[in-house]
């Protein structure tokens, strides 16, 4: 990874990664890569190689020790993506409560297939696996919200509010 | 009979105070004023408590295998990291009832004699975290986390740490290793984390379910717990209810309920949906063996089979499954069978750490082969095809995840066998959009 230390979170963030390393003994603070690496997609939006080198910085370990476990968990996304990322359960439950019919309609509705982001750079869909929410199914996650319960008119609702 | 749930539906349960006001609390303050660590496990011991993240090994047992060497740090960790298709009981627990977990952790910790402990919750459930966080501030708040906790000496910290979106970092050594900061690959055992756990300390690792269930054990004695329940399953355990049933949700059953009075009570999931039966049922997440409607409703023997964790094994595979993490999946009539073990095959491919070159490459082999069935491209060999990696699968990982995703395709043969013969034989109905093989004779085609 070739990329210079450009980037910073703000003020109070890096005091919240001060706290989260201290939460492990001392010496160990590489534990402290995952909960950093929610709050540089929280900040970026996506894992881009100067956001790992930025994480890798600030823990004083090596870019490819950052880069080997962002890519192992799937939450990171190591691609840009849209404004919004839906991520869409795709496990037995939900497609038992009709999912898979409603992600045929998410797709139409948005125009693109997994994996894409709209023209507009508004909205990402994303495959997930079970979201351990499978009683409240169908589902997809947006961030840290959870939509439940999903059909077609639920999914237009939702991206019409979203679209505004 | 309620130990966990008893109070969820109370309007600000997740607040300390409410959930003082319920009782809360005072297994924690009895158990560090009024006991020995040692006792607290000798109650758990006797509780008769199994592991409810889905291996049902004995918690008290667990604990008394944790190494003790003077001066070296333990730890216990609680694993939330709940991603097993079907089970979603902890996510709904740690949301509406936070205390209920962290008073578990405290009482369990004081036992461990651990002075810092972690909650490992799965990335996803961010918000989760979130409303971890605010209790245990909560907690710190009145005294009952940090230095010197109700007088007694005693401190204890407790974080909460997120994971990355990975089912694998459920298996207890992934989860350490995640918590080092690293991909989750399962080590190699022994060394067990009770002697070489998470920074080569020894180390607990509980779920959710059975670390909140010790502060009742601790308030009313292992003996009052082991009382409910039916022979080696004693106690409560939450059940996640998903598909096919009149009210999904989560449900806190005593142990020895019939299989028949959770599907039809309307206690508990109120039945199959208006106008439809029941073809089959995976009893506890989606690694366990999916049972037909005739064969999850009675034992091989013709008894009514329980809620426990022997009679729902009972006869073995041939006849039986297991309790697992208590993750029911319920699927009438409609229910495509190839369609659904397609999607757990999927899932175990896509949830492979990729270490064991038998889950590895078998998980991808079992998706690709079930997909083409599916797709109305199958071969009259791939039934034999898929049966053969899944035993090749099985037994030869360094982790469960290997037999875990064996299983559900195995057994989906098993017991569906014509089901996947006639997507083979008529690829030109069963590529149709809804299209259900319908057995002849079967209790769910009448």
């Amino acid at each position: 990874m070739e990329a210079k230390n450009t980037i910073s979170f703000p003020a109070e963030t890096l005091e919240l990664v001060q706290k989260i390393i201290k939460r492990y003994p001392e010496g160990k603070h590489k534990s402290a890569i995952l909960p950093i690496l929610h709050l540089a997609q929280a900040e970026w939006k996506w894992c881009s190689p100067e956001v790992m080198y930025y994480v890798a910085s600030l823990l004083s370990i090596a870019p490819v020790e950052v880069y080997e476990v962002a890519s192992f968990y799937t939450m990171f996304h190591l691609e840009p993506v849209g404004e919004h990322v839906i991520e869409y359960c795709r496990t037995g439950p939900c497609c038992l409560m009709g999912g898979v019919e409603v992600y045929d309609h998410l797709k139409k509705r948005l125009g693109i297939q997994t994996g894409e982001t709209t023209s507009d750079g508004k909205f990402t869909i994303k495959e997930v696996e079970c979201l351990a929410a499978c009683g409240w199914g169908p589902v997809f996650q947006i961030r840290e919200k959870f939509y439940m319960q999903l059909t077609a008119e639920k999914v237009d609702q939702i991206i019409d509010e979203l679209s505004k | 009979m309620k130990i966990l749930t008893e109070h969820i539906d109370v309007p600000g349960i997740e607040t300390i105070d409410v959930f003082c006001k319920h009782g809360g609390y005072q297994a924690m303050e009895k158990a560090i004023k009024k006991m020995t660590p040692d006792e607290v496990t000798d109650e758990v011991k006797k509780s008769g408590l199994r592991g409810r993240g889905g291996a049902g090994f004995p918690v008290g047992m667990k604990w008394s295998f944790l190494a003790k060497p003077e001066g070296v740090p333990r730890y216990l960790v609680c694993n939330a990291d709940e991603s097993e298709p079907g089970t979603f009981k902890d996510h709904y627990l740690m949301w509406k009832s936070p205390h209920t977990l962290i008073e578990g952790m405290i009482v369990a910790s004081y036992a461990l004699g651990a002075n810092t402990s972690y909650i490992y919750v799965r990335g996803e459930l961010m918000y989760v975290i979130h409303i971890l966080e605010k209790a245990i501030q909560e907690a710190y708040d009145k005294g009952y986390l940090g230095k010197n906790i109700l007088g007694s000496g005693y401190d204890l910290d407790l974080y909460v740490q997120p994971g990355g979106g990975a089912y694998i970092c459920g298996e207890e050594t992934a989860l350490l290793e995640s918590l080092e900061g690293k991909r989750g690959n399962p080590r190699i055992k022994p060394p067990f984390p009770a002697v070489k756990g998470v920074w080569q300390c020894p180390t607990v690792v509980n779920n959710v379910e059975s670390i909140a269930a010790t502060s009742w054990i601790v308030n009313h004695g292992g003996d009052a717990y082991a009382a409910i329940g039916v022979g080696r399953s004693t106690g409560t355990k939450l059940i996640s209810a998903s598909g096919h049933i009149r009210k999904p949700g989560v449900y806190e059953i005593p142990l020895g309920i019939t299989v028949e009075d959770f599907i039809y009570s309307d206690e508990w999931c109120g039945g199959i949906r208006d106008g439809h039966k029941l073809k089959a049922v995976v009893a506890g997440g989606s690694s366990v063996p999916i049972l037909s409607a005739d064969m999850i409703l009675n034992t091989a023997s013709g008894e009514k089979r329980l809620m426990t964790y022997e009679s729902l094994s009972d006869g073995g595979f041939a006849t039986g499954t297991m309790l697992g993490s208590g993750g029911f999946i319920v699927m009438d009539e409609t229910t495509c069978i190839v369609h659904n073990t397609l999607t757990f095959a999927r899932f175990y491919h896509h949830e492979s750490c990729g270490q064991c070159s038998p889950c590895r490459e078998g998980t991808g082999w079992m998706d690709k082969v079930i997909y083409r069935i599916e797709h109305g491209k199958g071969r009259k060999e791939d039934i034999d095809l898929l049966v053969d990696v899944a035993k090749k699968i099985e037994g030869n990982t360094i982790c469960p995840l290997g037999d875990a995703a064996a299983w559900p395709v195995a057994a989906a043969i098993r017991h569906f066998r014509d089901e996947f013969e006639w997507h083979i034989d008529h690829p030109e109905l069963a590529i149709q959009p809804g299209a259900v093989y319908m057995r002849p004779g079967a209790s769910w085609t009448q």
